[in-house]
């Protein structure tokens, strides 16, 4: 079992919705279902003092099911320890609640992650691009986007 | 004239006191900012697509070029969240940690001293500037002494350092860390107790504790509004635990409180330095790790061994067991944090910055509306943000 306290208490009110905790490196991730996020963030700040977001990004595993991850650092400034969030979010729905109602600074952070990733956030206050141009096609760090760019052949080497 | 005549003004990207390529759409109703809307990714290379095509030594270069004030605190975050992905953490020498710390504290002094020499200019204090960028290019020398740029150091490796100090080098950080002190003094001199420079900055930019915390402040920005939180006291790396310094925290939460409390960081930084000075003992600087460290040279020629992990290194790096690790350092503008996610292969699979002036830039907007378009000045200078380091 882990030894992280917020574990505990949040499998004792979150039952159905922790689908996994993993521990590598002394640092703690709980994976929790997608429809309950903004539930659950509320609760780790309100009752388990998780005051500040440190980042919020996703990640792109390309070709599993569910494709997408969004991540959650979060940090308790009293207790001086972090904590780890993850969230699977499907290629066909890739939509999750925005939790910029929990954590103010969540708002630039998703729409990096929307602007990189195409992952979209409900209710968010202004889910614009905020790295690319806005007019820009596609979301760089997608897995399928090529490095060197949409509109360039793939880079094949310098001796070929 | 009519009434309530909303003026849109765009400021930047080519503003000399936006500190870079930032910019500000300004709506103003006269003098009085109604809403700011900050627009970035001027300067956007995609370090984050990039280092996922790149083994981990190879990014290390690319950290350099994010906030390219402090390049050294962004090679120390990068190399110590690969180090804890590799769990190697606790086989760096204590020379290598003590010449991080240093090395980071010296690049704390070269950020903050940019960040008065600009802040101060851009109000209208022009001394100030003159006198920091003089001290700014003694430690310029200093780091192209020991990494070969002024700027670019590329100095950190995975597992310890490229290369040890060279001679003498000691005595000069010495000289320095003595001399700042009475610096800082002057620069105190010139500004604290200057009327203008007190109108400009008190009660300019407030921010609430609770406030700062919901945006995402950190760093001197944070500990000005009252919060005491530093990552170097609360989740040391590098050994910070065995150094004796003060925590500075400031009440205000205004532009002055913020000017203060960084002037009072660097001489903690300055007493930091002396004290590694003092540990600086000689040693090996990189780990026993010979699948991960470069050989020395004289074993790359000698021994096969060393040539088949130098060839090895070079040619396919090496490769962390599949994970996913977060690690942030205090570094001068906040918490800078690497995300880094590992699928067993030689290139991180993602790694995801948290640059502390693209959180502390989150937070403009609410410092500067309903208050004049002058102070938007003073704000963008007190935030200390670089847009290296923000559009990545």
């Amino acid at each position: 079992m882990s030894e992280h306290a917020a574990v505990g208490k949040l499998k004792q009110s979150f039952s159905e919705d922790v689908l996994d905790i993993v521990e590598f490196r002394g640092e703690t991730t709980i994976v929790v279902k997608k429809e309950r996020i903004v539930a659950i963030s509320t609760f780790l700040r309100d009752e388990l003092g998780y005051n500040f977001l440190c980042d919020l990004c996703g990640v792109d595993y390309l070709g599993t099911v569910p494709r997408f991850m969004v991540v959650y650092n979060l940090y308790n400034i009293a207790l001086k320890d972090r904590l780890r969030i993850k969230v699977p979010v499907e290629e066909n729905d890739a939509k999750i609640d925005t939790v910029s109602v929990v954590w103010g600074t969540a708002n630039w952070h998703e729409r990096e992650c929307w602007d990189m990733l195409g992952i979209s956030f409900n209710n968010h206050p202004d889910l614009r691009r905020i790295l690319m141009a806005d007019d820009w096609e596609g979301h760089p760090l997608r897995k399928d986007y090529p490095l060197q760019g949409p509109d360039r052949e793939p880079y094949q080497g310098r001796l070929q | 004239m009519a009434h309530n005549e909303i003026m849109t003004v765009n400021m930047g990207p080519q503003h000399p006191s936006t500190h870079g390529v930032l910019q500000l759409i300004l709506e103003l109703d006269g003098e009085t900012v109604v809403k700011a809307t900050p627009h970035i990714g001027f300067l956007h290379r995609g370090v984050e697509k990039l280092s996922e095509h790149r083994t981990y030594h190879q990014t290390i270069p690319l950290t350099d070029r994010l906030d390219y004030l402090a390049p050294m605190s962004n090679n120390l975050g990068y190399v110590l969240a690969v180090e804890k992905l590799l769990d190697i953490t606790d086989k760096i020498p204590a020379r290598a940690n003590t010449v991080r710390v240093m090395l980071a504290e010296l690049t704390r002094l070269k950020s903050h001293l940019v960040w008065l020499a600009t802040h101060a200019l851009d109000i209208g204090a022009m001394t100030v500037f003159i006198y920091c960028f003089r001290e700014r290019e003694a430690i310029m020398d200093i780091y192209e002494k020991i990494s070969g740029a002024r700027m670019t150091s590329n100095y950190f490796r995975v597992g310890g350092l490229s290369a040890d100090l060279p001679a003498g080098i000691t005595d000069d950080i010495r000289a320095f860390a003595v001399a700042m002190p009475d610096h800082i003094e002057m620069y105190e001199g010139l500004l604290t107790g200057n009327k203008i420079w007190q109108k400009r900055t008190m009660g300019v930019g407030c921010i609430d504790a609770a406030a700062a915390i919901d945006i995402g402040l950190t760093g001197p920005a944070l500990r000005s509004s009252g919060v005491d939180w530093d990552l170097r006291r609360d989740n040391p790396y590098s050994g910070y635990e065995d150094y004796d310094f003060e925590v500075i925290t400031r009440a205000e939460g205004d532009t002055f409180a913020r000017y203060k409390a960084r002037l009072d960081e660097m001489r903690e930084s300055c007493k930091i330095i002396n004290q590694a000075l003092d540990k600086l003992a000689p040693g090996p600087i990189l780990a026993d790790c010979p699948k991960v460290c470069l050989p020395p040279k004289k074993d790359v020629v000698n021994s096969i061994e060393g040539l088949i992990h130098q060839f090895k290194i070079i040619t396919e790096g090496f490769k962390p067991e599949a994970g996913e690790v977060y690690q942030g350092i205090e570094a001068p503008k906040g918490e800078l944090g690497f995300y880094l996610v590992s699928d067993g292969s030689a290139q991180p699979y993602r790694m995801k910055i948290r640059p502390p002036s693209f959180v502390n830039l989150q937070a403009l907007p609410q410092m500067v509306e309903g208050s004049l378009l002058a102070d938007v000045i003073a704000a963008i200078g007190t935030l200390d943000i670089v847009l290296g380091e923000i559009d990545r």
